[in-house]
């Protein structure tokens, strides 16, 4: 097994290589500069703006600077973002936190909502309990993230009042009262991807239910007496719930992505509106190091969805 | 001496896009203590659903139980709810599978799979449900019940699995089994040394045996009593004996004809004779006796009026309008 996994790890250097090499092509080749801002900028001598450009080596050719990028991350060392004035990796570091709260919430809501409401309506397929479930999970992954954050804001914060619709991690309180408002500020945008996510999810997991329901074991398991309960969850739950949590692993990278999007609307200072904010000031070294660590998400997600299905089906062995 | 399990004309229908599916329509069938019978026809002649009605093990919806009684020791379960059923599965009635490849889930091991029926019907608590499922499994030989008590089913062949199914079935002692085709899916070796453990097994702990089967050479070799459906119905039922000796009905006659036989000598060797045309599909069937169309000796009152059950002779009862004399004409 854990050969398995360190050779896994092993298999995703060469990947690992080859997708920043694609990235790094793709943001030399994309226009903009990151010194554009100097250049404007009257107060900076072009001697100056020369010498910066020589020092940060961007004037080298692309193999050169790829080298330089590589050679430094290998070292530790992510770069120097232009616009923030400091490190990369301090910066990611600082937008984590609110990205992994939002996330890792809205992840655990959409599995609270969709497990339930997909095992349930697979037990009673076509029941009235089943259509309203249905129709909910249509509307929910009709409805972008982006519309049905706009509409909980409009609602909830400007009609309503109920909710802050702009999201601060410097929240002015402290104990009790500190936790009940990275709570309430972080209802919205939770609600808004949690769901978005249950919806597709709830699908999932009812059709994964029903494929299941109807095998030849589960009617033996019925037919030793042990009672619904029993019968759903230990045999027909066990065996559905293997591509669920390998889609669920796989979709994680997405769900990241995702995130982008939410966190611009509540103004969620994550990695998501870094990204963004990255992008629109040309700021490179930054725009490297997230769609990096997107991609680095990415693999490291294949990988546990691999070993996920490896510890639940006892069929596949993992050598 | 009453009987163990009596169906009394069960009808179990299926509602489909195209109508009812009447697949089980008045049946009855009577089970004694300690008796093998054996329930033999073609496929789609609503044998399993027969038995599966038994324990309402079919799908409801679609299924639906719509007529008819089943009495186990008794007691009626045709009104029981399938919460009141779960006392008496498996601890009273016991169920084999056709399919062992399937019926077994291939993410538990087998042990747990035995044990869970002794902890649900015996309170046994974990330690002693493993060592009653190692002694079940030492009982339908599984070698090396220890260690592989542990194991998950992809590691077992197909005729050990369907041994493991037996000591499933066997392990809180039910006074019935009902093995629905056990040995179709295995090939012929296994296939004789599965019937000789169930053989084995019910003498060992006096059971009754329900076997379903379309293999009459498997009929021969096991049956005390005989029940021969065709097409939702009973159509013929008589001790094993009788029915190869003397068969009445020209569907029990066709069946006993299509066995191949190598006993004869290449002069009385003749072409295996098969039944024309196949099982009727069973939504709205005709009024008449539902094996005419395929009947030779079928008459104008075949089509116009079901045949009903008579008796022959003691313990042998049919359902055909040829008489007597006719009937010994075309045997």
């Amino acid at each position: 097994m854990s050969q398995y996994v360190l050779r896994r790890l092993l298999i995703a250097i060469p990947s690992l290589l080859g997708i920043s090499v694609v990235l790094f092509v793709v943001l030399a080749l994309a226009p903009g500069d990151p010194f554009s801002e100097l250049a404007t900028n009257p107060n900076v001598p072009p001697e100056v703006q020369a010498a910066l450009r020589a020092k940060f080596g961007l004037d080298d050719p692309i193999y050169l600077r790829y080298l330089h990028w590589l050679n430094a991350m290998m070292h530790g060392d992510w770069g120097f973002s232009f616009v923030s004035r400091m490190n990369v990796d301090t910066l990611i570091l600082q937008r984590l936190p609110a990205t992994l709260y939002v996330i890792g919430s809205a992840q655990i809501l959409a599995l609270l909502v969709a497990i339930p409401v997909g095992v349930y309506a697979a037990t009673k397929p076509y029941s009235l309990f089943d259509q309203i479930a249905n129709t909910f999970a249509f509307i929910g992954f009709s409805l972008p993230t982006f519309f049905t954050g706009l509409l909980f804001i409009l609602i909830f914060s400007v009609t309503l009042d109920w909710l802050p619709f702009v999201y601060t991690t410097d929240v002015k309180a402290t104990g009790i009262h500190w936790v009940l408002e990275m709570i309430r500020q972080a209802i919205m945008p939770v609600a808004v991807l949690g769901l978005f996510q249950a919806a597709s999810m709830t699908r999932f997991v009812r059709s994964a239910m029903l494929d299941v329901i109807r095998l030849d074991y589960v009617t033996t398991a019925r037919a030793k007496g042990l009672g619904q309960a029993t019968v759903i969850v230990k045999h027909v739950m066990r065996n559905a719930m293997i591509p669920v949590v390998t889609l669920i692993a796989l979709q994680m990278p997405a769900v990241f992505g995702g995130a982008i999007v939410t966190e611009q609307i509540f103004r969620i200072p994550g990695i998501g509106s870094l990204l963004i904010s990255s992008i629109l000031s040309n700021d490179t070294p930054v725009v490297m190091a997230v769609t990096f660590v997107f991609a680095c998400l990415v693999v490291l997600f294949n990988l546990i969805a691999d070993v996920l299905y490896g510890w639940l089906d006892p069929r596949i062995s993992l050598r | 001496m009453a009987p163990l399990l009596e169906i009394k004309g069960l009808k179990t229908h299926f509602s489909t896009d195209d109508g009812i599916l009447q697949a089980v329509d008045g049946v009855d069938i009577t089970i004694n203590k300690g008796e093998t019978l054996c329930v033999v026809g073609e496929s789609g002649c609503g044998k399993t659903v027969t038995a599966m009605s038994i324990l309402k093990l079919i799908a409801m919806p679609p299924g639906r139980i719509a007529a008819g009684q089943i009495i186990f020791e008794g007691r009626d379960l045709v009104p029981l709810t399938s919460n009141e059923l779960d006392d008496i599965r498996a601890k009273e009635i016991g169920f084999i599978f056709q399919e062992p490849m399937t019926s077994l889930n291939p993410v538990l091991t087998i042990g747990e799979q035995i044990a869970e029926s002794l902890r649900r019907h015996e309170g046994l608590t974990r330690k002693q449900a493993l060592e009653r499922t190692i002694e079940m499994l030492k009982l339908v030989q599984i070698p090396n019940a220890e260690g592989r008590v542990h194991n998950y089913p992809h590691q077992f062949s197909g005729g050990m699995r369907q041994r493991v199914m037996i000591a499933m079935a066997l392990a809180c002692k039910p006074k019935l089994i009902i093995a629905d085709e056990p040995t179709t899916a295995l090939d012929v070796t296994i296939q004789a040394q599965i019937l000789d453990l169930l053989q084995d097994m019910k003498e060992r702990f006096g059971m009754a045996v329900m076997l379903i089967t379309h293999a009459m050479g498997v009929v021969a070799e096991t049956a005390q009593r005989v029940v021969v459906m065709y097409a939702g119905k009973v159509v013929e039922e008589a001790p094993v004996d009788d029915l190869f000796g003397d068969p009445r009905h020209p569907y029990t006659q066709g069946l006993i004809r299509s066995i191949p036989r190598i006993d004869l000598d290449s002069e009385h060797k003749t072409r295996l004779e098969a039944i024309g045309g196949s099982v009727p599909i069973l939504i709205n069937p005709p009024v008449g006796c539902r094996f005419a169309p395929r009947c030779k000796f079928a008459m104008d009152v075949c089509i116009e009026k079901e045949p009903l059950l008579r008796e022959v002779k003691p313990g042998h009862r049919m359902a055909c309008h040829l008489g007597d004399a006719q009937l010994g004409a075309a045997s």
